[in-house]
Formats: structure tokens, C-alpha cells, sequence
């Protein structure tokens, strides 16, 4: 029982991770039909120089967690919206050459991250309860799971208000389905574009911070490692459905784990079957619309 | 009220993809009246109204009562005042019948008022989403976004298409309490609809404008239109009395 209760809120804690990727992955390609594979980049970018600034204020205050949270969620939203404007817009429709692009930049960024910051891990410490355990059914669950659950949590329903009560988010529900009717009706769809990105790039830019707490260290390679799963999340879930990404994300996360744990770490392999099985009978995803 | 002119289209070429769909479409659309754009399945129309609109692309001449509006982007187009209702409805299932109409509102005061009188039916529906409502319902929504705003001219592509003759009547009904408004560029493949909502007539064959004139002179020799069109006098759908 206490082996479940550790699988259990371990996977939703990595799921609130992949979720916080997907979620801005899946609405840039539901709007847009970006795959943005740059994505990781915004990650691990925000990790870094929330880290950065956490540490010199000191890392162990709650203070400092909530600015580096901050930090990472406006560094996340500015570098999106920059790769936005600069680079993806000017090849609007040029569904290749934006693969070709977003893909450069995630190595290039990479390269350029080891560069600063060198190729070995920054350690990451935070608030002392962050570090500590909480017994849940016998089991010792550390505390940076809860953190975890909750932020992506929050985000989640941030984010389905925003779509469900504002005029943007009416857009932008509007444009995943059908957008060249959105433009028909005299809207700018481009507006909408740049603030999915830069919603997409805040919630990964969190993401990086509480993926520092979670694994422990900051890393070149971070972004790109949650990238893989986060895209699979992205498509499991429907692509364009925020709800279908956050299901698809603890569906992933707990399958992942469990299978680690008593499958002989066959995670990695039981996630892509179960991506493998999904095209296969439910091409759209769990909660996609279009076919 | 006749005589200028709200929408000139000289030289219009369209294509999709690599495809040339429309070529060198001339005709101008008078204020104050119905013009109707006739044709074969497949001759052109719908290409017509979409490079009008920028949604394909397109090259030629569009003037907006004497501006030229070719160049611009789809949305700017739009936000001149062209009211779009496209062929195929394109309601946004997903969305409620009222976040459709929300969406579709540019004005400051959009005419709600009209849309409450001419559908009321849309208003009890509010909280249903579009894509339960019938297809009758759907064109009626479709219609009543190009409505909300205070347009300079509407293009609305086969609104009676694949509805009920009741339907078709209601549709044609409003539509004519819709032209004493504003103009509209209408595509229309039913005959008796165009009879009485159009005064002008535009026929397109293969991508391109061949006759244009008053729709009384077309209608004094219907044998010839209906060949022209290739539809059998017998269907192209009767329009009950509204
Ligand atoms: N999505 C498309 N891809 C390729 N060709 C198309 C497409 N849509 C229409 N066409 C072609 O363009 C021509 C004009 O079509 P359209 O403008 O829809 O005609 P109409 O509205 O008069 O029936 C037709 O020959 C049709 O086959
Ligand atoms: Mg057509």
C-alpha cells in the first residue's frame, strides 16, 4: 500500500511537470499547427535564471521560491513571445521550415546553455520542507511532490478560466477549431498567437522552476529530456484540448512510474506502447476534437 | 439608392494551391440590391467570394466603395465592413450559440436587436453549443454573425443549400428584410430564391465571369439560364410563399 501511495503521488508530481509542458505545446499547435520543439528551451532557460536569482537571495526561504516561480513563469513568457514574434510569425504557414527552426533553436540553445553554465548539473536546494517527507498511507512522500501537484494544478485552472471567461480565450478556443473563420469574423488571429506562446512559455517557464526542486539540479539538457514526454502527453491528450493534456499528463506520469517500479523500469517503453495503442484506436487523442 | 457602386472586382484570379480556380472574374455590385453569383457546381463562385476576401490567394482588383482592399489581410478586410457567410455555415461547434455571436461582434453596439427579431430562436438557444443546433439553425447563426455588424456589403455563398423548401423560405425571407440594409453579393444555386431576392445577376463558367446584367433580362429566357447553369428546371427547389 505505502509502494502505491510513493507511485502514485510521484506520478501525479511528474505528470503536474509534463502537464505544465503540454499544456502550452498543445495550445500552440491546436491554434497555430506549430509543433514547437524550442519548447524545452523555454524551460530550461527559466530554470537557470531562476535559479540564478534564488540563489542569490537565498534559496531557502519561501520568498525566494515564490520569486524564482515568478521569474521562471515571466522569463518562460518573454522568451516564448520573442520566438514568436521574431522567428515563427515571418514563416506563418510554412509548417517545415517552422519544424526546421524550432529545432535549431532547442540546440542551439543547448549549446549555448552548456556554454554558460557548463555541462555538469547546478544544484538546486530550496525551502527545508521542500527537501523533507510527509508519511501518506505508511509511505514517505517528499514534499516537492506536493508543491508539484498543487502550482500545475493552479495553472490548470487558471489557465481553463482564462479560456472559458475572456475574449481572448473565446478566440482562442474559436481558432483551434476553425481558423480561418476567426479571421473571417475580422479578428487577428496573430494577436492570439503571440499570447498562446507566451501563456504556453510561462506554464513551461514554472514548470523549469519546480523541475529544479523535483530532479534536484538544473541542466542543459532538462527541456529537452521533459520535452519528449510532454509532446507525447500532448498527443495522447488530443492536440488543442488543455483538459485532454492534463489527463493525458497523470496518465503518463503514473503509468511511468508504475511500470518502473514493478515492470523492471520498462516506463519509458510502456509509455511510447501506450502512445502506439492510442493512434491506433483513438487517432484524435482522449480529448482531441478534430480527426 | 442605385447607381454607385460598393464592390468593383476587375481582373480577379484566385488559386488553390498551385490550382487556378478563378480567372480574370469582373463585375461590380450596386448599392442598395441583391447581385447574384450563378454557376455549375465547381464553376467558381465560392473561389470567387474567398479571393475576394483574401482568403485564398488571389490577384486582380477589389475595390471597397473606390478603395482598394486587395491588398489587405482577411481580418482587415472584414473589419471594413464585408460580412462573411461562407458556404458550408462554419458555426463553431465546440462553442455555445451565444459565444458564436459574441465572437462574431465588432461594433461597439451590435445589432442584437435584429438578430432577437429576425431569429429568435437563437436566443432561446443561447447555451446550446452550435454544433447540436440543425443545419437550419447553423445558417441562421452563420447569418446572424455577418449581421451583429454594421456592414458596407455582405457576401453570403449558397445559404438555402441542402435545407427544407420551409427552410428555404424562411432563409429567403430574411434575407430580402436583410437587403433593405445593406447589400449583399449572394451565391445562389436555387433558382426561384434568386428570382426574388436578386437584381442583378453574374455568371460564372469555368473560373471565369461570362454574363452580367439585370436579372429580369436573365429570367425572360429561364430555358437558356438553365442550361447555362446545367440544372433541370424541375430541381433546383421551389421557394414556399414566406
Ligand atoms: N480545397 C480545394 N482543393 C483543390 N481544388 C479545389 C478545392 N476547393 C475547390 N477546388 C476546385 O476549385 C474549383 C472551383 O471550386 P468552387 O469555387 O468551390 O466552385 P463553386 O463554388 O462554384 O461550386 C473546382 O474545380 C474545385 O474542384
Ligand atoms: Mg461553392
Amino acid at each position: 500500500m505505502s509502494t502505491v501511495a510513493l507511485l502514485l503521488i510521484t506520478g501525479l508530481g511528474l505528470g503536474a511537470l509534463y502537464f505544465l509542458v503540454a499544456s502550452g505545446l498543445s495550445l500552440i499547435y491546436g491554434l497555430m499547427g506549430v509543433l514547437n520543439f524550442a519548447h524545452g528551451s523555454f524551460l530550461t532557460i527559466s530554470a537557470f535564471l531562476a535559479w540564478e536569482v534564488a540563489r542569490r537571495i537565498g534559496a531557502d526561504s519561501w520568498g525566494s521560491l515564490g520569486l524564482a516561480l515568478l521569474v521562471g513563469a515571466v522569463v518562460g513568457g518573454i522568451v516564448a513571445a520573442g520566438t514568436e514574434l521574431l522567428l515563427i510569425r515571418r514563416l506563418y504557414e510554412r509548417h517545415i521550415e517552422q519544424v526546421l527552426v524550432t529545432v535549431g533553436l532547442a540546440l542551439a540553445s543547448v549549446a549555448l546553455f552548456q556554454g554558460i553554465w557548463g555541462t555538469d548539473p547546478q544544484y538546486v536546494t530550496g525551502p527545508a520542507w521542500l527537501a523533507q517527507t510527509t508519511d501518506v498511507l505508511g509511505a514517505r512522500i517528499p514534499n516537492n511532490r506536493f508543491l508539484l501537484i498543487a502550482v500545475a494544478a493552479a495553472v490548470l485552472l487558471t489557465l481553463l478560466l482564462f479560456l472559458r471567461y475572456t475574449r481572448f480565450g473565446l478566440v482562442i478556443r474559436a481558432g483551434v477549431e476553425n481558423r480561418s473563420m476567426v479571421t473571417a469574423l475580422g479578428i487577428d488571429v496573430r494577436r492570439a498567437f503571440t499570447l498562446v506562446f507566451t501563456i504556453g512559455g510561462a506554464a513551461a517557464g514554472i514548470g523549469g522552476v519546480l523541475a529544479s526542486h523535483y530532479f534536484g539540479y538544473v541542466s542543459p539538457e532538462m527541456g529537452a529530456s521533459l520535452l519528449i514526454f510532454a509532446f507525447i502527453v500532448t498527443v495522447i491528450g488530443g492536440l488543442g484540448s488543455l483538459a485532454g493534456a492534463a489527463l493525458a499528463a497523470v496518465f503518463v506520469a503514473v503509468i511511468q512510474q508504475f511500470a518502473n517500479f514493478y515492470l523492471g523500469g520498462t516506463g519509458d517503453i510502456m509509455v511510447v506502447l501506450l502512445l502506439a495503442v492510442v493512434l491506433l484506436v483513438r487517432p484524435r487523442g482522449l480529448l482531441g476534437r478534430r480527426g | 439608392m442605385t447607381g454607385e457602386v460598393v464592390l468593383r472586382v476587375s481582373g480577379l484570379s484566385a488559386r488553390i494551391g498551385h490550382q487556378q480556380v478563378v480567372e480574370d472574374v469582373s463585375f461590380d455590385v450596386p448599392a442598395g440590391e441583391v447581385t447574384a453569383i450563378l454557376g455549375r457546381n465547381g464553376a467558381g463562385k465560392t473561389s470567387t467570394i474567398k479571393g475576394i476576401l483574401g482568403l485564398i490567394g488571389r490577384s486582380g482588383i477589389v475595390e471597397l466603395e473606390g478603395e482598394r482592399i486587395d491588398t489587405l489581410a482577411t481580418d482587415r478586410i472584414v473589419r471594413r465592413g464585408v460580412g462573411y457567410v461562407p458556404e458550408d455555415r462554419e458555426v463553431f461547434a465546440s462553442l455555445t450559440v451565444a459565444e458564436n455571436l459574441r465572437l462574431a461582434e465588432r461594433d461597439a453596439s451590435p445589432r442584437r436587436e435584429l438578430v432577437a427579431e429576425l431569429f429568435p430562436e437563437l436566443i432561446t438557444r443561447g447555451a446550446q453549443r452550435a454544433g447540436t443546433l440543425s443545419g437550419g439553425q447553423q445558417q441562421m447563426l452563420s447569418l446572424s454573425r455577418a449581421l451583429l455588424n454594421d456592414n458596407r456589403i455582405l457576401l453570403i455563398d449558397e445559404p438555402t443549400k441542402g435545407l427544407s423548401p420551409k427552410l428555404v423560405a424562411e432563409v429567403v425571407a430574411a434575407l430580402e428584410v436583410v437587403a433593405r440594409v445593406v447589400p449583399i453579393l449572394l451565391v445562389e444555386q436555387n433558382l426561384n430564391a434568386a428570382r426574388r431576392l436578386a437584381a442583378r445577376l453574374v455568371v460564372i463558367e469555368d473560373g471565369r465571369s461570362v454574363l452580367s446584367g439585370p436579372a429580369s433580362e436573365f429570367f425572360e429566357d429561364e430555358e437558356r439560364l438553365i442550361r447555362m447553369l446545367g440544372v433541370h428546371g424541375s430541381g433546383v427547389g421551389g421557394v414556399g410563399t414566406a
